[in-house]
């Protein structure tokens, strides 16, 4: 311990104390974050079992379970199990997960609320790439995910490099997002009005998002996409942990600020892209996740995993209410923004109090 | 790269031929130092004068266009930044805490050079931190939100921070300027305390020149991108030097508390006889 050599003894019992400050500190920190991660995993869980579980065909929890163990092998029971709940559990789960992950990146590498990729142009130019290859080629499934995540990464790519100079910073990054953003989206707006009606009509359905549209292709690229970038996503928080201080503390404490962040981008975008290819442009949930996970966390930060949970309960609860509780079956999308809406205008009132937000 | 003890030999750093700026023309044009080892360093000019820029250069914020940063014997840009990250420590000029994060958390970052990839929380850490934390006197905040703390207290957990980071070498970009007087003594204090207690290098771009004599060991005048004069305070300040650098007319008295030279600027108004003939 180089740091006490040159201590006087009476300095010792001090130190002592301050040592058992300091363990008792974070002791408390991570059992807070490991109470509210795990709380929020057994609500994600209880809300995926009631996803399995909710219908208009009734299903006992018994034969749900003996249909996804292969125990029994009722074809009307395994068509519901298979075929009806499990996607759209599945996919509402992947897409949680990715997208609160992607929102809480971005939210804290960029150090604004703001900062969701609904707002930076990735949703955008998914949404501008997935139009044009249904309206211009009549594309559908598998061509329209890929569509969407080369919009994706194109279009985030096209910011990254317009709001360059010498590094990126956070409110430029965010500025020529929503331009880039506000492009797409007029050209979005373009391709619709000259689309043939029933074209137009898949588009906008696809537009609004949900995610009981997806195929097995899309979930397993989706499931791909989050069981590989989970781990990266994990490793990329300890530079994002120094990043999160401003660049010049961050590059004194010898991080690789610019890799860092290239990486943290590129694994937001991929899992946008991919949640996005799945279920088309969810509102609002990247943006919710990461600030309701914070303010769980409350001092035991490091959020990852926690946001990504309160993503996929999100997701969800807006496919229940979506399709169970409304009288007449929404897309999950047209949920996620009745509850983002009001959420954003608060947002933006606070923080332009609190004069962060602009 | 870790030593142990006071015995250890102490990181030395200087620069050659230093270049620096920033997109425009060149802000540091040539500079050789060498920052005495062990010492509190001062770096004091006018605005513009490039002693926060020279700073951000010794701290390889900005890449050299020429010449270089020298750590014991090496070009700083050629070595591993985490490596340069256990030997030189930075407290930034303007640094914003993220949101809601507390003193504990913001302290324990600064470990980061020392964690791996999956190393990542050892009894090191938490006892650099600790030692930290009861060097900045700030054991008792450790729980609170950052950002409810007064600007002292602030400071000082930006402080601790970079403490934590347990290097030799410990560098701040004018980490007064936000503090009232009281602070602003308080903090300087620690820094000699640091110094004289852990045989820490530590170099610090000051704006207040009064302070700046009165604390350093060691001065290093700036104008116009060069080094004016170094030394110690008592040798180098006097009126000339003053005017050089920050093209004013002064009086220096000897300060009635250090006995150091305390700079009485020259005024259009307010001025009394007895000092115009002083």
């Amino acid at each position: 311990m180089s740091a006490q050599g040159a201590l006087s003894p009476a300095a010792l019992p001090v130190l002592l104390t301050a040592r058992t400050i300091v363990t008792r500190d974070r002791t408390r920190r991570r059992r807070r974050g490991a109470v509210v991660t795990g709380g929020l995993g057994l609500v994600a869980g209880a809300l995926f079992t009631a996803t399995m579980l909710a219908g208009s065909f009734a299903v006992s929890p018994l034969d749900v379970l003996a249909s996804l163990l292969h125990v029994t092998h009722d074809p009307a029971v395994d068509f519901v199990v298979w075929e009806l709940r499990l996607p759209v559990a599945v996919t509402a789960l992947g897409v949680g997960i990715a997208l609160g992950i992607a929102g809480w990146i971005f939210q804290t590498l960029l150090r604004n609320p703001l900062a969701s990729p609904d707002f930076v142009g990735v949703s955008s130019g998914a949404s501008l790439a997935s139009v044009a290859a249904i309206i211009l080629f009549g594309a559908g499934g598998l061509a329209v995910s890929g569509a969407s995540l080369v919009g994706a990464l194109v279009s985030c790519g096209l910011v990254y490099v317009l709001a360059w100079r010498d590094g990126i910073v956070g409110y430029r990054f965010i500025l020529v997002g929503i331009g880039i953003s506000q492009f797409m989206l007029s050209l979005v707006g373009y391709l619709l009005a000259r689309a043939e009606i029933y074209d137009a009509r898949e588009a906008m359905a696809w537009l609004v998002g949900s995610v009981g549209f997806a195929e097995t292709a899309e979930i397993a690229a989706l499931l791909v996409a989050v069981v590989v970038s989970l781990p990266i996503a994990w490793l990329l928080g300890r530079p994002l942990r120094a990043l999160e201080l401003g660049d010049d503390a961050a590059l004194a404490l010898g991080a690789r600020v610019e890799w860092s962040r290239l990486g943290l981008i590129a694994v937001s975008i991929v899992l946008v892209a991919v949640a996005t290819a799945a279920a088309g442009p969810l509102a609002f949930v990247a943006l919710i996740a990461g600030p309701v996970a914070m303010r769980l966390l409350g001092p035991a930060a490091g959020g990852l995993l926690a946001a990504g949970l309160v993503g996929a309960g999100l997701v969800l609860a807006a496919d229940l209410v979506a399709s169970h509780l409304l009288p007449v079956a929404l897309p999950t999308g047209v949920v996620t923004g009745l509850v983002g809406a009001p959420y954003l205008v608060w947002l933006l009132a606070t923080t332009n109090r609190e004069g962060r937000g602009g | 790269m870790n030593g142990d003890g006071p015995g250890r030999a102490a990181h030395r750093l200087g620069a050659d031929g230093l270049v620096l700026g920033y997109g425009g023309p060149d802000v540091i044009r040539g500079l050789d130092v060498a920052i005495p080892d062990g010492r509190l360093t001062m770096i004091v000019g006018a605005n513009a004068s490039g002693k926060s820029t020279l700073l951000r250069g010794l701290a390889r914020l900005l890449r050299p266009r020429s010449g270089a940063v020298v750590l014991d014997g090496r070009s700083i840009a050629e070595l591993p930044t985490i490596e340069v990250a256990r030997v030189i420590g930075l407290l930034p000029q303007a640094s914003v805490a993220p949101d809601g994060i507390t003193v504990g958390d913001l302290v324990g970052r600064g470990r980061y050079p020392h964690q791996g990839w999956f190393r990542r929380w050892t009894p090191d850490d938490e006892a650099a931190v600790a030692d930290a934390l009861a060097a900045t006197g700030i054991t008792d905040l450790i729980e609170r939100p950052v950002a409810t703390l007064s600007g002292g207290q602030r400071q000082r957990a930006w402080v601790a921070m970079a403490l934590a980071q347990d290097t030799d070498i410990l560098l701040l970009d004018e980490p007064t300027t936000f503090l009232d007087i009281a602070h602003q003594v308080e903090l300087l204090d620690l820094l000699v305390d640091l110094n004289r207690e852990r045989d820490k290098t530590i170099v610090v771009v000051l704006h207040d020149l009064g302070l700046a004599c009165r604390y350093a060991d060691h001065l290093i005048a700036m104008h116009d991108g060069a080094i004016v004069a170094q030394g110690v305070p008592a040798d180098i300040v006097d009126a000339a030097l003053v005017r050089e650098v920050f093209g004013i007319d002064s009086v220096i008295l000897p300060d009635p508390v250090s006995g150091t030279p305390l700079v009485v600027p020259r005024s259009r108004h307010g001025a009394r006889s007895v000092v115009e003939t002083a």
